[in-house]
C-alpha cells in the first residue's frame, strides 16, 4: 500500500493552480514510498478537468460526477472519497487547504480511523509506517514537525508550498464506482453567493495588492495599483470585519494563505495573522505611516508615508515609466 | 434548545511561544484563554438560548487547568460545564471520541465549535466528531438562523469564491467564523454567579475506548527568518526599485 489519492473538487474545467499544487504535493509523497498517485475528480467538472490531468504523471485520474455532487457538501465529498477509499487501500488521501477540503476531509479521517494532518508545508519522510510532515502552528509562529501512524492518512496542504507537476506518462481516466446516495439526509445546499471577482483570484495570482484599516475603508486606490499591475486586491481581518470587503478576500492565518511573487501590504499593521497568510511571499512592499508597524519586520522595501498621498505617487512613477 | 458549546484553552492570541534547544515548547509562561473561535461558538450558543430557551453547556477536554477557562464560559452566561479530564494531550481523532462520548451523555439539539483551535491549528476535530455522531454539520458560519420550530438550523458559510447557505436538520455541529458574532465580556455579576453552577468532571477512563494515539509532534521550529529589507524614501524610488528589479 503506497499509493497517494488526491481529491479534488474542480470548480471549472481547468484545474488551479492550488488543484495542481495538491497533485505536486501527492506526486512527491507517492514518490517516497514508491507508489503512484491518483488523483479523485468530484463534481460536475470532474469529466473536463480529468482531460488536462492525463499527461502529468498520475496513476488513474478517477471522475465522480455524481447527483449528489452537482451541488456539493462537505457529507457528500466525504462518502466519495470514503467510497473509493473502500475500494482500493490508500497511504495518504490529500487534497489542497481549500474550504471544500477542510469541510469534508476530516469525516473521511473519522471514518477511516486515520490520523489527520493540516496545512502542510513540506514532506519529511514517507514510509510504510510513518509519514512525517512539517506544518504551521501558533498562528503560523512556529513549525511544527508531525509525524503520522497507521496504514493510512489524511491530510491537506498548503499549496503555496508545493509547485505544479511536470509533464509525464498518460493516465486512463476512469469512472469512480460512487454508491447510489452519496448525501447526507440532514444537510442540503441552498445558495451559493459567488462574490464577483473582476481581477485575479487571490490564490493564482502572481501580484497581489492588500489594504487595510489605514485605507478608511476607501480601496480605489488600492484597486487602481492592483488594475496597474495586473494584480489580486487582498485584506486585512479588519477590512472584512467592517464590510469593506468581501470575506475571501482576507489574508492571514483564518483567510487566504498565499505566497504571490510581490505583495503590496497597503495601510496594514501586519499582526501574527495576517503575516501567517503572506510572510513568505517572494518579494514585500509595506506603505505605512507609522515606522514601527511590525510590517515593516518583513518587508523587503518599507516605504513610511501616508498611503493616500504614496500610492498615488507610485501608480504615476510607474505609468510615467512605462511611458 | 439544549447547546452544547465545546472550547480547547490556548495561548493568549499575540503569544509568541518559546523553544527548548530540543524544540519542545516552553509552556510555564503562557498565559491560556479561551481559544478565540470557541468564544465565538459560546456566544451564538447564549444567542440561541435567550431566544429560544434551554440551556448552554460549555464542554472540553482536557486538564485541571482548562476549568478556567470553562468558567470564562460560566461567567459569560452558559448554565453549566462539562469537562472531560485528561492530563495527556489527546489527538484530534481521541479528542473527538472523547467529546463524542460527552454529547452523546448530553444529548443537545445542537452543538456549536470552533473552525479551528489557534495552537495547533488543526481544524479537525469538529467534522470528526460529526462523523462519529452521523450528524450533519455546516463550517465556517457566519451566520446561524434557528428554524421557528427548532428542527433545523440555516447557516451562510465562509467558503472559497464567497457564501454558501446550507441547511441542517437539528441535532448538528456548526463551526464559527470570525464573523458570525461579537463575543460578550464576562461580567462582574457574571463572575460571580459562575462559581456557583455546576461544573462536571468526567474521568477520561470513563467515556470508553480512545483509539491509540496516531499524532504527534517530534519537534517544533522557528520559522526561517527573512532577509532585512530596505527603508525607501519616497514613492518614486520605490518605483524605480521595483522597475529596476523587473517586478512591476
Ligand atoms: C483568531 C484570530 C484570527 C485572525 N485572523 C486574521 C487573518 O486571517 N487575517 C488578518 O489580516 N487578521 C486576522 N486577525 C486580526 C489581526 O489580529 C488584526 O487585528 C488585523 O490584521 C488588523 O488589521 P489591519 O492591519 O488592517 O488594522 P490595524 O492593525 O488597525 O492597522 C492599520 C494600519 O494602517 C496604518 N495606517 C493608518 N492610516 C494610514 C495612512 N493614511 N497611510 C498609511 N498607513 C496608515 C496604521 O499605522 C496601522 O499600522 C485575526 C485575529 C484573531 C484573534
Ligand atoms: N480538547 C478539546 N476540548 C473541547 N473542544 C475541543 C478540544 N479540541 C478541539 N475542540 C473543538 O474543536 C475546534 C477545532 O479544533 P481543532 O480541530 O483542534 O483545530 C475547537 O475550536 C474546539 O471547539
Amino acid at each position: 500500500m503506497s499509493d497517494v489519492l488526491i481529491v479534488l473538487v474542480p470548480s471549472s474545467g481547468h484545474a488551479s493552480r492550488s488543484e495542481l499544487a495538491a497533485l505536486g504535493f501527492g506526486l512527491q509523497v507517492a514518490k517516497s514510498l514508491g507508489g503512484a498517485c491518483d488523483a479523485l475528480l468530484l463534481g460536475s467538472q470532474a469529466t473536463a478537468a480529468a482531460e488536462g490531468l492525463k499527461g502529468v504523471g498520475l496513476g488513474t485520474v478517477l471522475t465522480g460526477d455524481h447527483p449528489d455532487l452537482a451541488q456539493p457538501t462537505g457529507e457528500a465529498i466525504a462518502a466519495a472519497t470514503v467510497a473509493v477509499a473502500q475500494a482500493k487501500p490508500y497511504r495518504l488521501i490529500a487534497g489542497p487547504a481549500s474550504t471544500s477540503a477542510r469541510d469534508s476531509l476530516p469525516r473521511v479521517a473519522a471514518r477511516l480511523g486515520a490520523p489527520m494532518v493540516s496545512d502542510v508545508l513540506a514532506v519529511r519522510g514517507a514510509s510504510a509506517e510513518t509519514l512525517s510532515f512539517t506544518k504551521p502552528s501558533f498562528s503560523g509562529n512556529l513549525l511544527a514537525d508531525v509525524d503520522l501512524k497507521g496504514p493510512t492518512a489524511v491530510a491537506t496542504c498548503r499549496p503555496s508550498s508545493f509547485d505544479a507537476p511536470g509533464a509525464g506518462g498518460s493516465a486512463a481516466v476512469t469512472a469512480a464506482q460512487l454508491p447510489a446516495k452519496l448525501a447526507h439526509p440532514g444537510k442540503k445546499f441552498v445558495e451559493l453567493n459567488k462574490t464577483p471577482l473582476s481581477r485575479p483570484e487571490l490564490t493564482e495570482a502572481d501580484v497581489v495588492v492588500s489594504g487595510g484599516r489605514g485605507t478608511k475603508g476607501d480601496f480605489k486606490l488600492v484597486e487602481d495599483l492592483a488594475d496597474l499591475l495586473g494584480a489580486a486586491v487582498g485584506a486585512s481581518r479588519a477590512v472584512v470585519d467592517a464590510g469593506w470587503m468581501p470575506n475571501d478576500f482576507q489574508v492571514g492565518q483564518t483567510g487566504k494563505v498565499i505566497a504571490p511573487k510581490l505583495y503590496f501590504a497597503v495601510g496594514l499593521s501586519g499582526a501574527i495573522q495576517h503575516l501567517a497568510g503572506m510572510r513568505n511571499s517572494k518579494t514585500i512592499v509595506a506603505i505605512n505611516k507609522d515606522p514601527n508597524a511590525p510590517i515593516f519586520e518583513v518587508a523587503d522595501y518599507a516605504l513610511v508615508a501616508d498611503l493616500f498621498e504614496a500610492v498615488p505617487q507610485l501608480i504615476a512613477a510607474i505609468k510615467q515609466a512605462r511611458g | 434548545m439544549k447547546i452544547v458549546a465545546t472550547l480547547k484553552r490556548t495561548p493568549q492570541r499575540d503569544t509568541r511561544m518559546k523553544l527548548t534547544p530540543e524544540g519542545a515548547l516552553v509552556v510555564d509562561q503562557v498565559q491560556y484563554e479561551v481559544n478565540p473561535f470557541d468564544e465565538l461558538a459560546v456566544e451564538e450558543a447564549l444567542v440561541i438560548r435567550d431566544k429560544f430557551g434551554g440551556e448552554v453547556i460549555a464542554l472540553a477536554v482536557g486538564p485541571a487547568g482548562v476549568a478556567e477557562q470553562l468558567q470564562t464560559a460560566l461567567a459569560m452566561g452558559a448554565d453549566r460545564s462539562v469537562r472531560v479530564e485528561t492530563d495527556q494531550p489527546l489527538d484530534p481523532l481521541q479528542t473527538a471520541h472523547a467529546l463524542a462520548a460527552a454529547v452523546r451523555k448530553e444529548s443537545p439539539d445542537l452543538v456549536l465549535m470552533g473552525k479551528l483551535a489557534i495552537d495547533a491549528e488543526n481544524g479537525q476535530v469538529p467534522l470528526m466528531l460529526a462523523e462519529l455522531l452521523g450528524w450533519p454539520h455546516a463550517s465556517f458560519a457566519s451566520k446561524v438562523e434557528v428554524a421557528a420550530d427548532q428542527k433545523s438550523a440555516r447557516v451562510t458559510c465562509e467558503v472559497d469564491g464567497g457564501l454558501e447557505i446550507v441547511e441542517v436538520t437539528l441535532p448538528a455541529i456548526i463551526t464559527t467564523d470570525l464573523r458570525l458574532n461579537e463575543p460578550r465580556y464576562a461580567s462582574l455579576p457574571g463572575i460571580l454567579k459562575a462559581k456557583k453552577k455546576p461544573a462536571a468532571v468526567i474521568p477520561l477512563a470513563e467515556v470508553g475506548e480512545l483509539p491509540a494515539p496516531s499524532v504527534s509532534v517530534a519537534a517544533y521550529r522557528t520559522l526561517p527568518p527573512r532577509q532585512k529589507g530596505e527603508v525607501v524614501g519616497s514613492a518614486e524610488e520605490l518605483a524605480e526599485k521595483l522597475l529596476t528589479k523587473k517586478l512591476v
